[in-house]
């Protein structure tokens, strides 16, 4: 019974998402090619002060992008360190600066890494006007570098890509407001609470107390799902009764997060004229996913350990209501967007179930990724792929009627290198450095052996790929993870985007060679049986000693 | 390359964005939400509490332990799954044990969880679902398995001198299937099943 409700859930999800990913990929289509403003967005550009009606090069575009996000960060760290003084602040102090710092950043890159407990540390105001805000406009910000790459396969000759301030604003007001909204209701109607109770004391029936807390935690979960945010109102996240009430609220949130990425391809097909190559990315991303989802439920249903085995099944750090397969679908999801939110406990799930969650983020989450983020990092794979292919049969690469010459199979290249480098490179430092290994060791690490060791690849690999999830038992509250992680995430989110800026720029420029016999079409199934391939080799080859000291030695051990 | 004025200019229209959105989606945005739900779905936005005799004894949603002062089980009630929040169902401290699966702590807590719960219960240890012995993610799981409630029948009922059959027939009426028939798996609420019990007689 439970496999066979398992996969009508799974069925479900695949029903709901088929039917919503064209509308909605046509929908932001539109969003992001219309000529008019509405009457709103008139009145916002001129308060800000920009012409809606000028175009960007990819240099300026990126200029805006950056200094955005400077300011971005700017806000929350200030509404962190004033804390005290604000109202609704539940009693908590101010916030420390290293741990400002971290979280700043953590929601401004679309991470939402959380190296606090929200229980004790966040009072509402920062919640909402620091997070919640940031849960918006980072993932807008996300969707208008896609667009921007597919502006530049799609446009011919041209100096531009789009003004950044019309298309977060568009994906703000047009796109991830009104799902919030719609999604805040729902997710009420479930039991989420939306409310400025603080902490109710209750006398239980046996004569105890329990502080039950308060919140407007609706409002945020709607949008960190929708965003592909992922951090919880609440220590746990969405295991937290409050923001995760039951089985359907789980299935709710589910779709939420995977709704935009997995309908972005739809608006690539539409946006370059030719519906048949958003499918074929469709079809990359499903199949990872599938793959994916299949081996992490396997892996727990068929419970691996010490632990498990003698408890009879993999339930440590799971919810009753959601049981093992609504928790590896949500754990699939999370961890193959760059949402990070989980509704159990990652930590816990067995060795190798650990390292499915792990691996999924190491493929560069872009099956289906991150808002944004995942369409543009699996067209820089495209880029790649062509490019191998070229290579096989001696001819000149090309993608959607651009060449692909040496700048820019030099930019696909050195964006693939950028999040291994850093997720590898934060992980040997945590041991390499003699004071930090000492203090991981002792302060951070709370599995010893080779759990410890996955413990930090899971942190610096969720950091650099803008994750936010996380093998919780780390103690990351620490003066070295909140700076080394930081810096891994402010690397991990913007490097990529300025070389996918400039790879938008660069195509943009070109004028469209017409296909020939010779052109490799991208849209047949071998194309997309290439495209696989190249992801999970580039990955494999990249972590797979990694993997084997951390989960696959303990798994196989 | 721009020049300073531009840069400057850059600035300034982020810092204006970034207010006008502050003031948009993070106190807008809440605002409308929080008085849509106080309206409009009261129950759900404050948290479905749970009233007997009209004082609030709990949420429908957040699991609490029945236990004494010093963490032992009550054998009158019916038994919530361990917790790793706080000293067992904080709800103001939620959290997962986040032992992983080699954890010496962890199995040497799952044996010992087992033999308490069948020397408490009478059962065989292989009789005990694994949802008994493990802690859940959120560390305030508000629901245990029918076969746990089902297991835990025959003590509740002796220590309360109820018959058994009753105390059965309560817990098969409380059972929750799957939401749909299929989403989820079924469950037992903890708190619901043993305000029901309290109101039990014979």
């Amino acid at each position: 019974m439970t496999v066979l409700f398992g996969i009508l859930q799974i069925l479900t999800l695949v029903v709901i998402l088929a039917l919503i990913h064209r509308p909605l990929g046509d929908y932001m289509a539109r969003v992001y090619t219309s000529g008019k403003n509405l009457k709103v967005e008139r009145m916002f550009y001129r308060l800000i002060g920009v012409d809606s009606a000028s175009e960007q090069s990819w240099r300026s575009y990126l200029r805006s992008v950056l200094v955005f996000s400077l300011v971005g960060v700017l806000f929350v760290y200030a509404i962190q360190r004033a804390q005290a003084v604000l109202p609704y602040s539940l009693g908590f102090p101010a916030i420390p600066q290293g741990l400002s710092f971290n979280t700043a950043v953590s929601f401004v890159t679309n991470t939402d890494w959380q190296s606090y407990s929200p229980d004790v540390t966040m009072g509402y105001t920062v919640q909402l006007a620091g997070l919640v805000v940031q849960n918006f406009v980072s993932a807008a910000v996300g969707i208008a570098v896609a667009i921007t790459l597919v502006r530049g396969f799609a446009r011919r000759n041209s100096g531009t890509i789009g003004n950044f301030w019309v298309d977060l604003t568009r994906g703000v007001l047009r796109l991830l407001l009104p799902g919030a909204i719609i999604a805040s209701i729902v997710l009420i109607i479930g039991g989420v609470i939306q409310n400025f109770n603080g902490f109710t004391d209750v006398t239980t029936i046996t004569g105890a107390t329990q502080h039950l807390p308060g919140g407007p935690v609706a409002s945020q979960e709607a949008i960190k799902e929708f965003g592909t945010n992922g951090g919880g109102f609440f220590n746990v996240n969405s295991a937290h009764p409050f923001e995760n009430p039951t089985a359907w609220t789980n299935l709710f949130e589910i779709v939420l997060m995977l709704a935009i990425p997995f309908s972005l391809p739809r608006t690539f097909g539409r946006m370059v004229g030719d519906s048949r190559q958003g499918r074929a990315i469709l079809a990359v991303m499903a199949s990872i996913f599938a793959v994916s989802l299949t081996a992490l439920t396997l892996f727990e249903a068929l419970g691996g350990g010490t632990a498990t085995s003698l408890a009879g099944a993999a339930m440590e750090g799971k919810e009753d209501r959601f049981g093992i397969w609504g928790s590896t679908l949500f754990a699939t999801s999370t961890t193959l967007t760059s949402t990070g939110a989980v509704n159990s406990m990652h930590d816990s799930f067995t060795s190798l179930g650990g390292m499915m969650t792990l691996l999924n983020m190491m493929l560069g989450e872009i099956a289906p990724g991150g808002t944004g983020s995942g369409l543009y990092g699996m067209l820089i794979l495209a880029v790649i792929t062509v490019f191998i292919a070229g290579l096989l049969v001696g001819r000149t690469p090309e993608y959607l009627g651009k060449k692909i010459g040496p700048r820019e199979i030099k930019l696909a290249s050195i964006y693939i290198l950028i999040t291994p480098t850093l997720a590898l490179a934060g992980t040997a430092l945590s041991f390499a450095i003699p004071a930090v290994r000492a203090d991981v060791e002792k302060t951070s690490i709370w599995n010893p052996g080779l759990h410890g060791l996955s413990e930090v690849l899971y942190a610096f690999t969720s950091a650099a790929n803008n994750n936010g999830s996380a093998f919780a038992g780390l103690t990351a509250n620490t003066p070295w993870f909140n700076t080394a992680l930081g810096v891994v995430m402010v690397f991990g989110r913007f490097l990529p985007i300025v070389f996918v800026l400039a790879l938008a720029g660069s195509l943009a420029r070109q004028e469209k060679i017409p296909a020939t016999t010779g052109t490799l079409p991208t849209y047949r199934p071998q194309f997309v049986g290439l495209l696989i391939g190249v992801a999970v080799i580039v990955t494999a080859l990249t972590y797979f000693p990694v993997l084997a000291l951390g989960p696959l030695a303990e798994g196989l051990h | 390359m721009s020049s300073p004025r531009t840069a400057v200019r850059q600035y300034w229209v982020a810092v204006r964005a970034m207010l006008i959105f502050t003031a948009v989606l993070g106190i807008g945005y809440t605002a409308a939400i929080t008085g849509i739900g106080q309206l409009v779905l009261p129950v759900q936005s404050n948290g479905s509490t749970v009233k007997v005799d009209n004082q609030v004894v709990g949420s429908n949603l957040i699991g609490q332990s029945f236990t004494d002062k010093k963490g032992k089980a009550l054998p009158q009630w019916f038994q919530s799954r361990p917790s790793a929040a706080g000293t067992g169902y904080d709800a103001s401290a939620s959290s997962g044990s986040n032992y992983g699966p080699e954890n010496k702590d962890l199995i040497a807590a799952i044996k010992e969880r087992k033999a308490a719960i069948a020397k408490l219960d009478g059962v065989s240890p292989a009789r005990i679902p694994a949802d008994a012995v493990t802690a859940s993610g959120s560390g305030l799981d508000p629901d245990i398995s029918p076969t746990y409630a089902l297991e835990q029948v025959n003590r509740v009922a002796t220590t309360r001198g109820l018959s058994e059959a009753s105390v059965r027939s309560l817990v098969d009426a409380q059972i929750q299937a799957p939401e749909l028939g299929y989403l989820g798996q079924s469950t037992v609420n903890v708190l619901d099943l043993n305000i029901a019990l309290a109101n039990l007689k014979g």
